[in-house]
């Protein structure tokens, strides 16, 4: 193993710990947005209601992937954070260009401006946090 | 403007802008900590004791007065932002005793921004602006 003199650094120590607390408020906020929208009015932007919904699981499933670290938490988080960079970009460009598809605000909209771009920030941080911390698992 | 507004909201008040005020001095502080390298002291955790009082007493307010039939703009929003906003600080408390480095006091200082958009969030779901 690779030791580079700094203390010992997995994904959920030191700055992990900042962005697993971070993942953990949009998972709350995801998930409680996307509940509501989508036990109450389903009807009004479905496709718009179900990307909040799976913006949500994917928060929870980052958070426990890096809070949960080694290799499995890794691969986990790197999945999630890959598809967060997709998705926030995808769906950031797809309601710039067509509104109707998304006629209610979901996370993912216009690059997450509704939550101060952080769903932006947050999977770019992520995949760097998983960088920084590649040699520590075994 | 409506005879609502008129009435006043219950989350629209001195305690209001009593818990904003007082976790915005926090994110503060505890950001000066992390950038010291300083992990959460104790001022962090009396603030956030003393932030979770406030916001348990705006709770109780917000309750007393739909007891008093006072109705929310969006009721399923609005006692979603209450029950977030309430487990705030002690996330906060654990994440920060979990990690006694200046990552703690950054985690403090996260969750003491966040503390105030929930509490707007909440004014609004009581008055429906838009929301």
């Amino acid at each position: 193993m690779v030791e580079t003199g700094t203390p010992e650094r997995t994904t959920n120590k030191g700055p992990g710990r900042l962005l697993i607390a971070v993942y953990l408020l949009f998972a709350i906020a995801a998930t409680s947005r996307a509940g509501l929208q989508l036990a109450t009015k389903f009807d009004e932007a479905p496709v718009a209601y179900l990307l909040s919904g799976l913006a949500a699981a994917i928060y929870i499933v980052a958070a426990v992937g890096l809070a949960r670290a080694g290799h499995a938490g890794r691969r986990v988080a790197l999945a999630c954070c890959s598809v967060e960079l997709i998705g926030v970009v995808g769906v950031g460009v797809l309601s710039l260009v067509d509104e109707e598809l998304f006629p209610d605000e979901t996370v993912w909209s216009e690059f997450g401006s509704g939550y101060g771009y952080i769903p932006l920030v947050l999977p770019v941080l992520g995949l760097l946090w998983l960088w920084r911390t590649r040699h520590d698992t075994d | 403007m409506t005879s609502a507004a008129a009435a006043g909201s219950p989350v629209d008040g001195i305690l209001a802008t009593a818990t904003i005020v007082l976790s915005l001095v926090l994110a503060l502080w505890s950001l000066v900590a992390a950038v010291r390298h300083r992990p959460p002291d104790r001022l962090q955790f009396v603030g956030l004791a003393a932030l979770e009082v406030a916001l348990l007493a705006l709770a109780v307010v917000a309750l007393v007065a739909l007891g008093g039939g006072e109705r929310p703009g969006e009721p399923g929003a609005f006692f979603g932002y209450l029950v977030t906003l309430v487990c705030l600080p002690p996330l906060a408390w654990v994440l920060a005793k979990m990690e006694p480095t200046r990552w703690g006091s950054a985690i403090v200082c996260a969750i003491c921004l966040v503390t105030p958009v929930v509490v707007v969030r909440l004014q609004q779901t009581w008055a429906v602006l838009g929301g």
